[in-house]
């Protein structure tokens, strides 16, 4: 965690232009991350901002030297002889595929292990933004933030991933004995968990700190309500099927790296104010080759059961369900050729969801980017130029998955607008717990509806 | 709107020109509230972001402070502690008389005054955002925070309507298209509002931009989902909505007495008023009324049955079964006391009832601790001058909204039951291939 905020405050002394330590590394860095163009870093052009709340002018911060710093030094040493433009294009190029390759070993791996590196993911992003907050907003002398940040998270996943697994799991439950309080008060816990955390706020309010402690307390809620949710979100959708987890995230990347070749070799129209390297010319061919790319790809990943299988419990083999009946969203339909393409093919054979999958490509190429624009309106606001220095190239864990907060939110609304269907046997343990007056009305209900 | 927030921040500033008698009156009424307002003594405190030191501020004169003026002038006689101890009084007795009119009316009516209040607490709470951020340059700013309300309030009351009436909608053919794609909607109408803010952005005026954004935010958070948990509460049974509310109100007026009479021993920084004596004799005083109260309560079908729409006669039922909770139980005395009695009639709900009332006046004050550091950070001494002698809505409704919540846990717990009319919707809602798969499961099962 120290590492951490120590390329925080790398970042924050990059802005500072006179230094005197180890200039070469903090050159290299600062070249790095000013022109790292798709994720919308802003250029120090912008002295005519509003100070920041606690950072004196021209204060010189030392650099401590981190492994992941030591390591790009060397890979520089190496690449001392290529353009500066270059350099840094290569070493953004290597960790994108770095990052993809990963993704897509990750995928492979199942949903379970998925589940897990979301919530791990959430976990750095939250430590991230709240870093971020504790250095602005010169925190260190309330330690007791820092545990209630932190207890506030594990309350709220608690709470959140709990239901999900009841949800989801809980006629298993049935049978463990030491879990079934957990799970008959499961609501109960969850809110008196919170209730103590706020309790222990309002206790650890300090005279002549108010301002900054509810500050920081309203900045927690809303960082927790933006990630806790988005993950959670991810999570429901990959219950639902693997495919509406890898689709939209493919969708985002395709978005981000089309709009950035678009915009390095025809970029000229300037986009927005907020980031100053994206261009019209980027949007708009990024947006067309999300929709093709992600027509092609929905196509593709349809043939394959174990994405587009909801994640059950099979009670027979005691695992989770490896194969299913599709719905009729990823079935085969044939379709006829609307008339003036007649000449050439009669009727055409298309998974439906390839028709779904226009509309998310559209989704996430124009919506999408407005969550890019957000964190990086959140960037200049706090003065910063990147969440955090983990990935070289690419900034912080919270600049890659900006977007794909967004685009997770939308794709749990459509599934649950176009795609969900309620199961069967989830109405069915509900009827069997009603009590036996409830069941004959709901019989009688039933029958009534049925006649009609 | 603004004059009654700048009159409520005007009130801190001891010297002033402006009608004098007035806002001696308004300063001396609002200061010794025994509801934990700050009084003058914390100028240690770091400045307020827009407040210039001795700063003073036109105090526009608006009908509620007409209507004290020629009150004022009526008690001009008596000492100005038990002057504001008459007004304070009178107000309550005005409030709760008027909350019981309230109730009398029946389940809608309270849940459309429930909106309302929740939209005048955001009012209060946005207009303090706006004077300490001086943010009147940043016109869009007002109509995005209203929009946000809009937006939220239609999402998740649309969700609340369509799970308890769904089975309605399917008859009336323009509103079909509405309750299908309800999420979508609501979900592209808060995104408009996302994409807005975005569009929104000023330079230099980002980092004041962002802080209204989560400021509006959490204030959405705060009071649209305890507004929403009490109407769900509702649907459950007025008693559910009542006894709550009515255990904050008897637990502040109990502490205040208590706290008045015998009250010696501070209770914490945040609320100079409140003391220890209060605390505890309040919260004893509530746990007795709420096992009284709940019995009472317990009687009336009109307040236990939960809300539901009666297919047959086309309206609200009035009757129900109620819920074992709310049916008189035998209790077996416990061993100490058989000599007097043998066995107790009870209803189960008095012996929940002790939860909640400890639960309302243990934890429930930490909501009024909340508000009066949130009024602390800003320095303010109330959310507005509404209401004479309180303060603004948000004053009285502090406490409420944690109750809400908890009660709304406690519900979920404890005593919901599921409801055949939702069964029966799902059941509706599926596609022919999966209803006939769900009524060949029924079928199997009862063969059993």
């Amino acid at each position: 965690m120290s590492s951490v905020l120590n390329s925080d405050t790398s970042n924050l002394h990059q802005r500072n232009i006179d230094y005197d330590i180890d200039t070469n590394v903090t050159r290299l860095l600062k070249k790095e991350t000013i022109t790292s163009g798709v994720g919308g870093a802003p250029t120090t052009e912008d002295d005519e901002m509003e100070p920041l709340p606690s950072q004196p002018s021209g204060a010189h911060i030392i650099l401590e030297e981190s492994s992941i710093q030591n390591f790009t030094r060397y890979t520089d040493q190496l690449l001392s002889n290529f353009d500066p433009r270059w350099r840094n294009w290569i070493i953004r190029g290597i960790f994108s595929f770095i990052m993809l390759i990963g993704f897509a070993k990750l995928i492979e791996l199942g949903p379970l292990v998925v589940s897990l590196v979301i919530l791990l993911i959430q976990i750095k992003c939250f430590q991230e933004i709240i870093n971020l907050g504790y250095v602005v907003y010169k925190s260190h002398n309330l330690p007791w933030f820092r545990t209630l940040s932190w207890y506030f998270l594990f309350t709220s996943n608690y709470w959140l991933y709990g239901e999900s697994l009841i949800h989801h799991f809980g006629f298993l439950m049935n049978k463990n004995n030491f879990l079934q309080p957990l799970v008959t008060y499961h609501r109960m816990i969850g809110f008196l968990l919170y209730t103590s955390g706020f309790v222990g706020f309002v206790l650890s309010l300090k005279k002549t700190y108010y301002l900054k402690q509810f500050t920081l307390f309203g900045y927690t809620h809303i960082t927790l309500m933006i990630l806790v949710t988005s993950s959670h979100q991810m999570i429901q959708n990959i219950c639902e099927g693997m495919i509406w987890f890898l689709f939209p995230v493919s969708l985002i990347i395709c978005n981000d790296i089309m709009a950035y070749m678009f915009g390095f070799f025809f970029g000229r129209t300037r986009l927005t104010k907020l980031s100053p390297k994206k261009t019209w010319e980027g949007f708009i061919g990024g947006g067309i080759s999300t929709l093709i790319f992600g027509f092609i790809f929905a196509g593709v990943l349809c043939n394959y059961q174990s994405f587009v299988c909801p994640l059950e419990y099979n009670e027979e083999i005691m695992g989770l369900a490896i194969s299913c009946k599709p719905l009729s969203l990823f079935q085969k339909t044939t379709y006829l050729m609307p008339k003036p393409f007649t000449f050439f093919k009669r009727t055409f054979e298309l998974y439906p969801f390839q028709l779904h999958s226009l509309t998310l490509s559209l989704f996430a190429s124009s919506i999408g980017p407005f969550g890019g624009f957000f964190a990086s309106g959140f960037k200049r606001a706090f003065r910063i130029k990147d969440f955090a220095a983990t990935i070289p190239g690419h900034g912080g864990f919270m600049d890659r998955f900006d977007c794909q907060i967004i685009m997770a939110l939308f794709t749990n609304v459509y599934i649950a607008t176009f795609a969900r269907i309620a199961s069967p046997h989830k109405i069915l343990q509900q009827v069997l717990e009603l009590t036996p007056e409830k069941r004959d009305e709901f019989l009688r209900l039933l029958r009534n509806h049925l006649k009609e």
